[in-house]
């Protein structure tokens, strides 16, 4: 794997687990040894460096706050660690707390705060010290779905403000594209693709990105015994709904059932036609209001410049061809 | 007919408190024992027509008398503190580090090495004391306390190992990592972060250790000759049993004076010295 962050960048990892992006995390980081290959932070080989001198900071999934001590000495406690003058310490605690307005909580313990508490706890003590990376390892996975769309705001106006390099492990695609400048997304040890969200999510580089990315994933079919064709559910829509510009791919779709998610619907089905049985969804927005129900044939496009073709045997992405 | 729900709640409540009381009567009994005969003279204890557990002669300070100055009770009381701390200090020196090591740092054959090392504090004194007394001999440590402080951890260690590898278990690797890459080696993540999060164990372990200092018997009676070297658990019985003479009072108030101190302790502890026996035993 050859991957290379950019100065201030907020770069996610991206994967299944078991993908093997908590190891690449640990490599950085320093807490489990590369058989192979090396890992330079700001141009300097740090394969043989311990954990503390590679000027990294990471925030756990677990937050791992030292529960024996207050929030105040459990953000001190690095700078101690990198023997700080004792009448700094205060100063720099007050601004990394007053970052991540924390500062009431000082004299707390651990396990006295609620997660969204830690987290910014966990995310202050990384800061604290101005490290030259910031590893996040699923930072976001112990709080509630409610907690989670506002500390990924407020994640991002952070690292935005102090400009440090980001790397951040997650499972979670929609975090990923939210969060990340750019995102590399991994399978079995490799990085399929590395690139912004738009990359990733409009020009798949192989099929395992297009089948991972989007929520339902790419719809692929065969189109010919070496090449598969795939397009994203929601440009699978009416023949009537397109506006009419560009060239349109008609396909014959028997719907097999519909589910209501009230911003969209989902309609499962096969295709007729062309790519005959292939199992396909399309993802219609609320404003396409036109009914449809399960077990009726009905006529729906994709338009051309939509489509994505693979290589039927390796899986990656080859030139566009007529269907 | 069946009970009304109040009914129900009182009897349940009973239930409840009539067994803590009788588990609390087991438990206290044998001190109320050792207590009320440490003052009872001799014909009230022998005359078998008398009630055993109240007073029925006036209560004595003679039993108290024999032991403190017929007896070196006080003497053998400090020799057991003395063997008793630095078997402490000897145990956790290393058994906190090894302890750790088991707990940490093999993989799977942490386990494996952590039974093995359980496995040899099974071996009985009883049949380890004659190489043992050989081994004391050879370094010319007959009739000295230090033959016990080279003894004992052989016993401690390995329990103390066991005991201390479930609490490390128990304690998340994320904590030393953070540690780690917050500027600390790992030797300073164990000493700021791993030792003060299982103080409980530790302590669990300092108990534990005291208690079998206070309680072995086989090898201070081989190893130690002298009266003045004496332990208590000892110097105790072989100094109020004279042949079959039984001087029962002062017995029970050498045992009294010796056990109320650890069973203070092990009320204070007795929360975390289970917890001691059962973390990572369930994971």
């Amino acid at each position: 794997m050859d991957l290379v962050t950019r100065e201030g960048e907020f770069l996610v990892l991206l994967g299944p687990s078991g993908c093997g992006k908590t190891t690449l995390l640990r490599m950085i980081a320093g807490l489990e040894q590369p058989s192979s290959g090396e890992i330079l932070i700001g141009g300097q080989v740090v394969n043989d460096l311990p954990p503390r001198a590679r000027k990294i900071a990471m925030v756990f999934q677990s937050y791992a706050l030292y529960p024996h001590m207050t929030v105040f000495k459990n953000i001190a406690f690095p700078l101690k660690a990198q023997g700080v003058a004792k009448e700094e310490i205060p100063k720099k605690v007050a601004w990394a707390t007053g970052l991540f307005g924390i500062g009431h909580l000082l004299e707390r313990k651990p396990r006295q705060l609620s997660g969204g508490e830690r987290q910014r706890v966990a995310l202050a003590r990384a800061v604290v010290r101005e490290p030259a990376v910031f590893l996040l390892d699923e930072p976001l996975s112990n709080l509630d779905a409610q907690l989670r769309t506002s500390a990924r705001d407020e994640l991002q106006q952070f690292q935005r403000r102090i400009g440090i390099t980001t790397i951040y492990v997650t499972h979670d695609q929609i975090e990923a594209m939210g969060l990340g400048d750019r995102i590399a997304v991994m399978q079995g040890g490799r990085v399929r693709q590395l690139g912004t969200p738009a990359e990733v999510y409009g020009e798949p580089a192989d099929t395992f990105v297009a089948g991972f990315l989007g929520s339902p994933p790419m719809n692929i079919v065969e189109a010919a015994a070496d090449r598969l064709v795939g397009f994203r559910p929601e440009h699978f829509l009416p023949r009537e709904v397109h506006d009419g510009s560009g060239a349109l791919v008609a396909l014959g779709f028997r719907v097999t059932r519909v589910e209501y998610l009230g911003a969209d619907r989902l309609l499962y089905g096969v295709l007729e036609d062309k790519f005959p049985g292939a199992k396909v969804i399309a993802r219609l927005p609320s404003t396409v209001t036109l009914p449809y129900e399960g077990g009726r044939r009905y006529e729906f496009a994709v338009p051309e410049k939509e489509l994505r073709f693979f290589d039927r045997t390796s899986g990656l992405r080859t030139a566009p061809r007529p269907v | 007919m069946a009970m009304s729900p109040a009914l129900k709640r009182v009897t349940a409540r009973g239930g409840h408190l009539g067994l803590i009381g009788l588990f609390t009567v087991f438990s206290a009994f044998p001190f109320y024992w050792m207590f009320i005969t440490t003052f009872k003279r001799t014909s009230d204890l022998m005359k078998r027509s008398n009630n055993p557990f109240i007073y029925n002669e006036p209560p004595t300070l003679e039993n108290l008398r024999v032991l403190f100055f017929d007896t070196l009770y006080v003497r053998w009381l400090g020799n057991t503190l003395f063997v008793g701390v630095l078997v402490v200090f000897v145990t956790l020196l290393l058994a906190v580090p090894a302890g750790y090591a088991l707990a940490r740092l093999t993989g799977k054959w942490g386990e494996h090495l952590g039974i093995g090392i359980f496995l040899t504090y099974l071996v009985p004194s009883t049949l380890l004391f004659i190489p043992m007394s050989r081994l004391i001999g050879d370094l010319g440590l007959q009739d000295s306390l230090w033959s016990l402080v080279l003894v004992y951890p052989s016993f401690t260690i390995p329990f103390c190992t066991w005991l201390l590898m479930g609490f490390f278990k128990a304690i998340p690797r994320d904590l030393e990592e953070a540690a780690m890459l917050d500027g600390y080696s790992r030797f300073g993540a164990f000493v700021k972060v791993v030792i003060p999060i299982s103080l409980a164990g530790i302590l669990t372990a300092v108990i534990f250790t005291l208690t079998l200092v206070m309680q072995e018997f086989v090898y201070a009676l081989t190893f130690i000759t002298a009266a003045r070297n004496y332990t208590v658990s000892v110097g105790v019985p072989t100094f109020l049993v004279h042949g079959d003479v039984y001087f029962w009072g002062s017995l029970m108030a050498g045992c009294f004076i010796a056990s109320v101190p650890v069973a203070v302790l092990y009320n204070f502890f007795v929360d975390r010295f289970i917890a001691g026996f059962t973390v990572g035993a369930i994971k």
